[in-house]
């Protein structure tokens, strides 16, 4: 995994020569919504299961082994948490809810991080590469859930976000999942409020808990998974009891925010026609100014 | 209860077999005050009115209840319930401890109602059932509204001991056949000192009632009547196993490891959180860790009105407020002073190069026009 400067700018190099390549054939796969790899694994949360205990909080720490004061629990994801749990408190309405990386279907992330740090991996796990990363940061601006986090107060700092606990779950020979295993969260809940288990099951078992109890979850009369469709879809799920927008879920349509961007990119790219023509039309007046630059000379 | 003005006996063979002399009852006075949080002095004063006769007057009556409190009463130590009730109080009327019955005892309560009016201690133990009239407590043929109210308008304090008396307890479980209250809702308006627990803390009684009779004041009280010293702070706050719940350590079941290992309970649905009381600091009956979460069972609320014998012992309780952070914590650090002073004249300096830099330039810049 690890990659020397030769490495990086020998593949920066070809990346810009394939990029230029690519840029001549016309925008492809925007159109077409992505799907979830066929063996990727995820997370349910069920928000009205959780009692907000924390026990996965901790458990993500140790498993990922992060700094922090056992007895002092983080207040929001940091440089040093990649999992936290919430409460959502509002005229007697409550509910926790559980932040780290939704890896999505079509990851923001991995696509605007130019340098190819993020990765949608085995079983569709969204990894980052410490021997990549430039520190650029983009991913956090990319990310509608806000889970990336830099290290700010470290002198070489990393991006850090929940990566489904891949060094646990995941046989580095095979790239197949370890029997098993399970994240630190999903093993350390004792409400099993969150549980671990292939995508398709998940989807599966929440619309089974929707169809067992539709008064639980919201909304009332036609409850959501979040995550099914959102933003291009996700492979953590969520059921809640309130409003996924109060619980700090963006809204999102059903087009990923990596697809949009696509779209704008690859439009403005389209045929290299938008390039061709603001260069010619730089080209023109810089050609026409040092004309007259050249005979306003002439004259003195 | 007659006045007891002759030392108590001891069991043969011991080495007070004459009984107990002054300074030893001066003793443990003193002791039984101490043990209250009450000051030495107090332990002075009781041995003092007692050895003149000047018992404060109790009437303790018995209503729905199981006689849990009073069971727990008489295995006190600090002072133990002989010291209290022969040479501490003078304990009127008692159901479950009078030798007495029938007419005889009737006659105490009207009699111990009359010769200390406006002076006796009521005490309230049971819940009171109102349904029907409230016929389903009666004594004496009178209701149990009927009494309490009765004994309680001539009273100079009234302490509800337990749940029940304090707001209904078991009794008035869903689905509440008798439709019972505790002695505050009965009482209205009048200010009733309540020690809820099942059963009551004795200690937490005792310290209330002995600070009345000593000092003719109560202790300060919260909205729910109940002494501050004892149910001022949570078990939560106090927890012996609060360190686990920091740390994200919990019984998932009981007798699994966490279990064994005394990990936080709080995922098997411990009311600590939102129960307030002194159970972890003041052990029960003098044993270390005879309560509750001390012999590995989540508390179940029985000191709160809206907790014990109401929520379900499985169902999570709620965290106070600050324990698990909102959606959008609040980053925002406040500046400093110094810091904001500094920002200032950092930012004015900024600004004052910035305009003289552009006279600069645009002087510069007219130079060069007019050559």
């Amino acid at each position: 995994m690890t990659m020397d400067r030769r490495t990086l700018l020998k593949g920066a190099a070809a990346a810009g020569a394939g990029a230029a390549a690519l840029a001549v054939r016309p925008a492809e796969a925007s159109s077409e919504r992505p799907v979830a790899p066929p063996n990727a694994y995820g997370m349910l949360y069920d928000a009205t299961r959780c009692i907000g205990c924390r026990a996965c909080v901790t458990a993500c720490k140790a498993a990922n082994n992060l700094p922090g004061n056992l007895y002092d629990p983080p207040n929001d994801l940091s440089g040093d948490t990649k999992n936290i749990i919430k409460l959502y408190e509002s005229d007697g309405e409550q509910s926790y809810m559980k932040q780290q990386c939704m890896h999505c279907i079509d990851p923001g992330c991995v696509n605007a991080c130019m340098i190819g740090a993020f990765k949608k991996r085995e079983l569709g796990i969204i990894t980052w590469d410490p021997d990549r990363c430039i520190g650029c940061r983009y991913c956090q601006v990319a990310c509608p859930y806000e889970i990336p986090k830099f290290q700010w107060d470290t002198a070489i700092p990393k991006i850090v976000k929940c990566e489904l606990c891949h060094h646990i779950i995941v046989d580095p020979q095979t790239g197949e999942y370890k029997e098993g295993t399970q994240p630190g969260c999903c093993q350390a809940c004792p409400k099993q409020a969150v549980i671990f288990g292939t995508y398709v099951d998940l989807l599966a078992d929440a619309k089974q808990r929707i169809a067992d109890h539709p008064e639980r979850y919201y909304p009332a009369g036609d409850p959501q998974i979040f995550g099914d469709t959102e933003g291009g879809g996700t492979q953590v799920l969520y059921l809640a009891g309130v409003d996924f927008e109060k619980l700090g879920l963006p809204v999102l349509g059903d087009e990923g925010v990596a697809a949009q961007a696509r779209s704008i990119q690859h439009g403005i790219y389209k045929g290299f026609i938008a390039p061709v023509a603001l260069y010619g039309i730089l080209g023109a007046v810089i050609w026409r100014n040092r004309r007259a630059e050249k005979k306003g000379g002439s004259d003195e | 209860m007659g006045r007891r003005v002759e030392r108590f006996s001891v069991p043969d063979g011991s080495p007070h077999e004459e009984g107990l002399g002054r300074r030893d009852f001066v003793k443990a006075c003193m002791m039984a005050a101490a043990a209250v949080g009450l000051p030495a002095s107090v332990g002075l004063q009781w041995a003092e009115a007692a050895e003149a006769g000047l018992k404060p007057s109790v009437i303790w009556l018995h209503f729905q209840e199981c006689t849990g409190c009073t069971e727990s009463l008489l295995r006190t130590s600090h002072p133990g319930i002989a010291e209290l009730i022969l040479d501490l109080i003078s304990l009127d009327y008692c159901e479950t401890l009078a030798a007495a019955a029938g007419y005889q005892i009737e006659d105490a309560l009207h009699q111990a109602m009359e010769t200390n009016a406006g002076k006796y201690v009521c005490v309230v133990e049971g819940a009171i059932p109102r349904k029907d009239g409230g016929i389903y407590c009666q004594i004496g043929g009178r209701t149990a509204i009927d009494i309490l109210e009765d004994v309680a308008s001539k009273a100079a304090a009234v302490v509800a001991i337990g749940s029940c008396a304090s707001w209904g307890g078991i009794p008035s479980a869903d689905p509440n056949p008798t439709d019972c209250a505790g002695a505050p809702q009965i009482l209205e308006g009048t200010t009733v000192v309540t020690i809820p627990g099942c059963p009551a803390n004795p200690y937490n009684f005792l310290g209330t009632v002995l600070q009345f009779v000593a000092l003719g004041s109560l202790p300060a009280l919260d909205d729910k009547g109940r002494p501050l010293f004892a149910y001022g702070r949570t078990i939560h706050e106090q927890c012996p196993r609060r360190a686990h719940f920091d740390a994200g350590r919990f019984v998932r079941q009981f007798g699994d490891e966490g279990h064994r290992l005394g990990y936080c309970l709080y995922a098997m649905g411990c009311k600590g959180p939102e129960t307030h009381a002194n159970c972890s600091v003041m052990s029960f009956g003098e044993i270390p860790d005879a309560w509750p979460i001390g012999v590995g069972h989540p508390c179940f609320g029985c000191t709160e009105q809206t907790v014990g014998f109401r929520k379900p012992q499985f169902e999570a309780a709620t965290l106070p407020e600050g324990a698990v952070p909102p959606i959008h914590p609040d980053h925002r650090a406040s500046p400093s002073a110094a810091a904001a002073g500094v920002a200032g004249l950092v930012g004015g300096a900024v600004v004052g190069a910035g305009l003289m830099a552009s006279k600069k330039m645009s002087e510069g810049g007219s130079e060069e026009g007019s050559s």
